[in-house]
């Protein structure tokens, strides 16, 4: 038993840490460390950043162009890379359809969405909820018809999806459809793979909390779909998506990101004032620093044990609900406790670019200038990837068997 | 022991409540915010007329006279209508200030215009690098032949993006103690910058830089303002208490209703246990915030400052802790509708999280709480 890194692991992230420093465009990470909103091609210069250097496939097997990493040197990498400021790979394409496309998919859909996704040629968002059906993923109602036709039997889709994260920027995406309302919920539903130009597709933005743009609705209207999109067998949907859920909830404790955030909070509680005296030297606030980072250590090792154990088994299990739950809750304190720090200086809403700059300058310090809409966009992460009551019944359903 | 309302403020909270029914909808609330001002001079000149901006005004000044209940009735109202006209940064606390710091003579003319509804002031007090901290005024008043030149900045003034006269805090050099000044928001020298909050309501930066003054600027003693400004802050304290129960029990409301008629797994999410217990610690938060609210609007009507000022932090400290959890939970009840800007609950949520936010939030009071235990001990 060792809580540590072996030597090569240090090697390992050394080397990340130098490619990282050496590549990262420094404007997008200053964006990243200070909070504010990327844009599209922020996200994809670091993505073909990284594949080029073979680095982007961080969970992939080597046989699908990955980095064949382990579980710590996966840990590893987004840790360094999080730190550093790097933007975050957009999951829905490099985490979520992929290993679907992988272990389910038949070989010219590997060989044809697999090195696009690597390459960041293709942008991927998910169609999984539904207005109405929130964590209740099977009560899917968005309509698969299957047509026959001469040129190639299609579907046609009818219906609507929503929370569809950073839809507004992608090229294709992955959606449960219902190709059959016989038997139980989950038996009639069918995974499609839906290019977005598509006609008869349309994306609206919902705005959230924070007034910003982040998630969409998007509706199908009579749109065709080949049958060759169709991810494995019809109606056997439910298995392909409950596969990749388990993907998202590692994904989604957000360690690295959150150690990055600490940092920072270091910083800003030293150089922040209180009562005349730095802010670390309040010792509520420093208890509430220190509660929360300990709380991070304790999920770090868990999400290690988990990453760990999952070598063997090859699929996250139900213990991954458990990340989901902790990250989210460990997440939400950080953006809380900056909120907190700031004091009155969180009141302000600011809009980027709407003042000028020298106004942004003179209005809030740049440490707390997003507190509030970052506390504000984080309240969703107990919400969305199945709300944390729901992971709680998974938890009491398979794990405690109760 | 008497929880009942007087005759006068059942009337005050209905034809508040009937005015809020009527004109202040959630689609009304729309339009004020995205009108260029971000509140309604209509709504202010309405409410002016049913006596609000009276209310906290002293009879002996040509106002009601009214006392920390009045105001509760009142900002309990403004909670549940999640009103956006400045009553509490425009009436409530230059009101408290000028009362209590001003010379017999000032408080018989500024309270006019104040009690009319027809000169809004502003208190400017918080500055940049600063938390809640009262007495740490670094703005400077430099002494020039009679009268004084203001230098410095403040942030987050409530009402400062219209106040016609600001009320602005500043240490004249060689004084221990801050001063008071009136300031015309458009004299020479002053430069605000104006913004929305995070929950729609409005504010500004203030730059005052060499401002000159007329010996009559300044309001009360010289560098023996602070008494007040502790006292305006506490009634400022007391408001805000009150005006988070109008918002918590009304998103309560909101949400306990959503419980019953959302439907998920084909039953109503209302039925499950964990859920039912969560709405239920909210309804304590609720009621724990009610009874504070009380102490703190029956406090700041109690001569001993000492004795005030623990009931009002003990109060905002029970109703930060309110305003975090009925609205985190609130959100969390709702899902991913309740992350929504369009969602009612969303902007009930807002303003209880700056509530807590705006002049201390529970941890502050408490440490305020806890200053004065030691202190008596």
């Amino acid at each position: 038993m060792d809580l540590r890194y072996s030597s090569e692991q240090q090697v390992f992230e050394n080397e990340v840490r130098e490619f990282t420093l050496a590549n990262l465009d420094p404007k997008a990470a200053r964006k990243v460390l200070e909070g504010s909103r990327l844009e599209r091609e922020d996200f994809l210069t670091w993505h073909r950043t990284l594949h080029k250097k073979g680095w982007v496939g961080v969970g992939w097997p080597k046989t699908f162009g990955g980095t064949g990493w382990n579980a710590t040197q996966q840990h590893i990498f987004d840790e360094v890379t999080a730190d550093a400021g790097a933007p975050q790979l957009i999951p829905f394409g490099l985490r979520m359809v992929a290993p679907v496309i992988m272990n389910f998919g038949n070989k010219a859909q590997q060989d044809y969405h697999l090195p696009k996704i690597l390459s960041g040629e293709n942008w991927w968002c998910q169609g999984y909820s539904e207005p109405g059906a929130g964590s209740d993923l099977a009560s899917v109602n968005c309509k698969a018809e299957r047509v026959s036709d001469p040129a190639g039997d299609h579907y046609v889709v009818n219906g609507q999806k929503t929370w569809t994260t950073l839809g507004q920027h992608a090229d294709w995406i992955f959606c449960l459809v219902r190709t059959s309302s016989e038997g139980r919920r989950q038996e009639g539903i069918s995974f499609l793979l839906i290019d977005m130009k598509t006609p008869g597709i349309t994306v609206r933005p919902i705005i959230m909390l924070d007034q910003e743009h982040e998630v969409n609705e998007v509706w199908f209207d009579n749109v065709k779909v080949s049958v060759e999109n169709l991810v494995g067998e019809e109606n056997k949907g439910w298995t392909y998506a409950k596969f990749l859920l388990s993907h998202e909830r590692t994904g989604i404790a957000g360690v690295g990101r959150c150690k990055r955030i600490v940092k920072r909070l270091h910083n800003v509680a030293k150089q922040a004032k209180s009562n005349g005296k730095p802010l670390i030297e309040d010792v509520r606030f420093r208890d509430r620093l220190a509660q929360v980072e300990i709380e991070l250590r304790a999920l770090e090792i868990t999400l290690l044990r988990v990453l760990d154990a999952e070598r063997e088994k090859r699929q996250p299990g139900p213990e991954a609900s458990l990340l989901k739950i902790k990250g989210s809750e460990i997440q939400q304190a950080l953006t809380e406790l900056t909120m907190i720090a700031a004091g009155p200086a969180a009141l302000p809403y600011v809009r980027e670019g709407e003042h000028g700059a020298a106004d942004v300058e003179w209005l809030s310090s740049e440490a707390f200038r997003y507190a509030s809409g970052h506390y504000f966009n984080f309240r969703k992460t107990s919400i969305y990837g199945g709300s944390n009551e729901i992971q709680r019944n998974i938890i009491t359903q398979l794990v405690l068997g109760l | 022991m008497d929880f009942s309302l007087t005759e006068e403020q059942i009337a005050l909270k209905d034809s508040l409540g009937k005015f809020i029914a009527r004109d202040y909808t959630f689609d009304d609330r729309w339009k004020v915010i995205r009108s260029s001002e971000g509140w309604s001079r209509a709504h202010w000149n309405q409410l002016a007329e049913i006596g609000l901006m009276a209310l906290p005004v002293a009879e002996a000044d040509g106002g009601l006279g009214g006392g920390g209940i009045d105001t509760m009735v009142v900002m309990e109202q403004i909670g549940r209508g999640l009103l956006l006209e400045p009553y509490l940064g425009c009436a409530v606390l230059p009101a408290a200030l000028i009362k209590a710091a001003g010379t017999e003579a000032q408080r018989a003319t500024l309270s006019e215009g104040l009690a009319s509804g027809e000169t809004l002031y502003a208190f400017a007090h918080t500055e940049p690098g600063q938390r809640y901290e009262r007495a740490a005024v670094a703005m400077s008043a430099q002494v020039s032949g009679a009268g004084f030149v203001l230098s410095g900045k403040k942030i987050t003034v409530l009402g400062g993006d219209c106040a016609d006269q600001l009320l602005v805090s500043a240490m004249v050099s060689g004084d221990t103690g801050a001063s008071l000044f009136l300031v015309d928001a458009k004299a020479a020298g002053v430069t605000r910058l104006a913004y929305p909050m995070q929950d729609a309501q409005r504010g500004a930066d203030i730059d005052f830089s060499g401002v000159n003054l007329g010996a009559d600027a300044l309001i009360g003693t010289r560098g023996g303002a602070q008494a007040a400004i502790d006292y305006a802050l506490d009634v400022a304290c007391a408001a805000l208490c009150a005006e988070s129960v109008g918002v918590m029990d009304e998103l309560l409301k909101q949400t306990v209703e959503y419980l019953k008629t959302r439907k998920q797994f084909g039953r109503a999410i209302g039925t499950n246990q964990a859920l039912q217990h969560r709405a239920v610690d909210m309804m304590m938060h609720v009621e724990m915030s009610r009874s504070m609210a009380l102490e703190a609007a029956v406090a700041v009507d109690n001569p001993d400052a000492a004795a005030r000022a623990k009931a009002i932090s003990g109060a905002k400290t029970i109703i930060g802790q309110g305003c975090r959890f009925v609205g985190q939970n609130a959100v969390q009840l709702h899902g991913g509708i309740g992350v929504t800007h369009e969602l009612a609950a969303s902007h009930y949520f807002k303003r209880l999280t700056m509530i807590n936010v705006t002049f201390g939030d529970s941890d502050w009071h408490l440490a305020r709480y806890g200053d004065m235990l030691l202190a008596a001990a």
